[in-house]
């Protein structure tokens, strides 16, 4: 489509009567002026293009299945239109999927399951990555850096084996077991993996690099002085941090929180690795309905109703992404 | 900063980083356990790492992420950029709301909603037009294009963001082509941004589980779905033997570039000065 636009004969040396810079200039900025052309279309069009089939309509099919009746046939649910004997089209929707999910109550319990162990994961990683971060914005030179890095680097290593040197940790006859019981604490192994603990140590653990890195940008750009004023007219340490550093930094806390939050919701992998039958959780759930039961329109509620839960948290977290934007500009 | 203070912060890093990395060693170090129970040491051996390189299912396994991992990378840091280009240089278009909502969802979308929904959408499109006519590389490809250009499109963003616009005013007011400052003053500035979205994207690709498993089709097992159905069932000392050559590939690329990067970082600390 390149070679076709006018642009790029005019851009390889040819010189056309009607170049876009004879715009009046008061009537853009210069930055709009800049892609004032089809460019501008191209330029948004493709990846525009992309996500509009590749990630928007697919939950309109999600929607859509959702609503269908659960059939034991390829594909296993319903069409949901019809044409009736007079060539009418009729839509026959179902909310039975939703209402199968609201009445059973192992589904209820698993939503707040799964919302619990990501609300206190999430304050874990909180405690841990807050001093964390603090303690590296606070070290100087290189060193900082390093540290940086260090916790970069887990982020760029697979998140599956990370979760698999747990079970080696955790295993009844694993690292953890043996060292207790070589210190002396407990006589026998104890029951770590495949529990809830283990999960709550996989997602801290998988976890805590979302939480440090948002924070730490948001510290990184914190002005000291502020600080020292108040400490030098006498505000205790304590006070200084609560009136001035913590506010100072929520728009990091909220970042990473919600960086940890949201995808612990839906977390598969630690609860099906870590938690094996015994924690509930709502991923694990979707997963299992989908390709042990092969109850597409179940699956399908269950995605959707997930969505429902997590809508909020996304927004916002939308909103602390483009405020952040927005201040990069000024 | 107080003693107690600086103390109390440094314990806090010790104990963090230990948190993160004694887990890795730990698995790392066992990879050359004799024993064929993982957590009982039988003595050093590296037998393990024979039986692995031995396996042909492993290669396939590696070489069809690879494969999925080099075209994502590219795909994505080319459609990402124009969007983070779009993002961070066309203020008003219409339906720029949808545009931003998109290009955010996917980074904290839980991957098991969009597993399923990518995947009634490729059994939908069969059934309506033929096309996938079967699942595997490509339908794996699209997916991972799909969450990993929004990293790269951010990365763009917010390094555009940080960049001054007076050169591609300049240029313009001097009449350049709009086509041109593009390509001569936006693109260069843009280069390192790219390198590291690709990087990423890379890296995401070749470390997904859950939606490569949802969209792949028979025939078609990527490095992480081989490693998932082997450890499903407990532990194994080749999956520690695999684990320890991943992570250390991984890490010295990551460290290349960190030394790359905090080098880049003094030579402008001392341009400034």
């Amino acid at each position: 489509m390149a070679t076709k636009d006018p642009m790029v004969n005019n851009a390889a040396g040819g010189t056309r009567a009607d170049a876009p810079d004879n715009r009046p200039r008061n009537l853009f900025s210069n930055a709009a002026r800049l892609l004032q052309s089809r460019w501008q279309s191209v330029i948004t069009g493709i990846p525009f293009f992309w996500l509009l089939l590749f990630f928007l309509a697919p939950f309109f099919i999600v929607l859509k299945i959702s609503l269908a009746e659960s059939l034991i046939a390829s594909p296993p649910f319903s069409n949901l239109l019809h044409w009736n004997e007079n060539g009418f089209p009729s839509i026959k929707v179902t909310i039975d999927n939703f209402a199968y999910l609201w009445e059973d109550s192992l589904y209820i319990r698993t939503y707040v399951n799964s919302i619990q162990i990501a609300l206190i994961s999430t304050l874990i990683c909180l405690l841990i990555g807050y001093p964390m971060a603090y303690a590296i914005v606070r070290t100087e030179g290189t060193a900082r850096y390093i540290l940086l890095l260090l916790v970069i680097l887990p982020f760029w290593t697979s998140f599956l084996l990370r979760v698999y040197a747990w079970m080696g940790l955790l295993a009844d006859q694993g690292t953890l077991n043996s060292f207790l019981i070589w210190l002396g604490v407990i006589e026998k192994p104890i029951r770590l993996l495949y529990s809830q603990f283990a999960v709550y140590v996989g997602i801290v653990y998988s976890y805590l690099p979302f939480m440090i890195l948002p924070l730490y940008a948001n510290m990184e750009k914190l002005d000291t002085s502020l600080q020292e004023a108040a400490a030098d007219l006498g505000a205790k340490p304590v006070t200084g941090f609560f009136t001035i550093t913590l506010p100072l930094t929520a728009p990091g806390i909220l970042a990473g929180s919600l960086l940890v939050f949201i995808p612990a919701t839906g977390e598969f992998v630690i609860p099906d690795l870590l938690g094996g039958g015994n924690v509930l959780m709502i991923g694990r759930v979707l997963y299992s309905e989908f390709n042990a039961n092969h109850d597409w329109p179940v699956a399908s509620a269950v995605a959707i109703a997930l969505l429902i839960v997590l809508v909020l948290p996304m927004m916002l977290y939308h909103r602390v992404q483009a405020s952040e934007a927005e201040r990069q500009k000024s | 900063m107080k003693p107690g203070r600086s103390r109390f912060l440094l314990g806090v890093l010790c104990f963090g980083f230990a948190f993160l990395y004694v887990p890795i060693i730990l698995m790392m170090v066992y990879s050359f356990n004799y024993s064929k129970l993982v957590p009982v040491w039988g003595g050093f051996s590296t037998r393990w790492y024979t039986t692995l390189l031995e396996s042909e299912e492993v290669w396939a396994a590696a070489a069809l992420s690879l494969k999925i991992a080099l075209l994502n990378a590219t795909f994505a840091t080319l459609l990402g950029t124009l969007a983070g280009i779009a993002l961070a240089r066309i203020h008003r278009f219409r339906a720029r709301t949808l545009f931003t909502g998109m290009i955010s969802a996917p980074l904290v979308m839980p991957e098991v909603i969009t597993g399923l929904s990518l995947l009634l959408l490729f059994i939908t499109l069969n059934q309506q037009i033929g096309w996938p006519a079967q699942r595997g590389i490509s339908t794996i490809t699209i997916a991972h294009i799909t969450f990993s250009m929004a990293y790269v499109a951010i990365i763009i963003q917010s390094r555009l963001a940080g960049t001054a616009q007076d050169l591609e005013e300049a240029a313009l007011d001097l009449g350049a082509k709009p086509f041109r400052v593009l390509w001569d003053i936006t693109l260069p500035q843009l280069t390192p941004g790219m390198a590291a979205g690709w990087l990423l994207a890379f890296t995401l690709s070749l470390d997904d589980l859950v939606i490569a498993s949802f969209v792949s089709g028979p025939g078609a097992t990527t490095l992480p779905m081989l490693i998932y159905s082997r450890i499903r069932l407990g532990l194994r000392p080749d999956i520690n033997a695999l684990a320890t050559l991943i992570i250390l590939t991984v890490t010295i690329g990551v460290l290349i570039a960190g030394w790359l990067m905090i080098r880049q970082q003094r030579a402008n600390q001392q341009a400034t000065h």
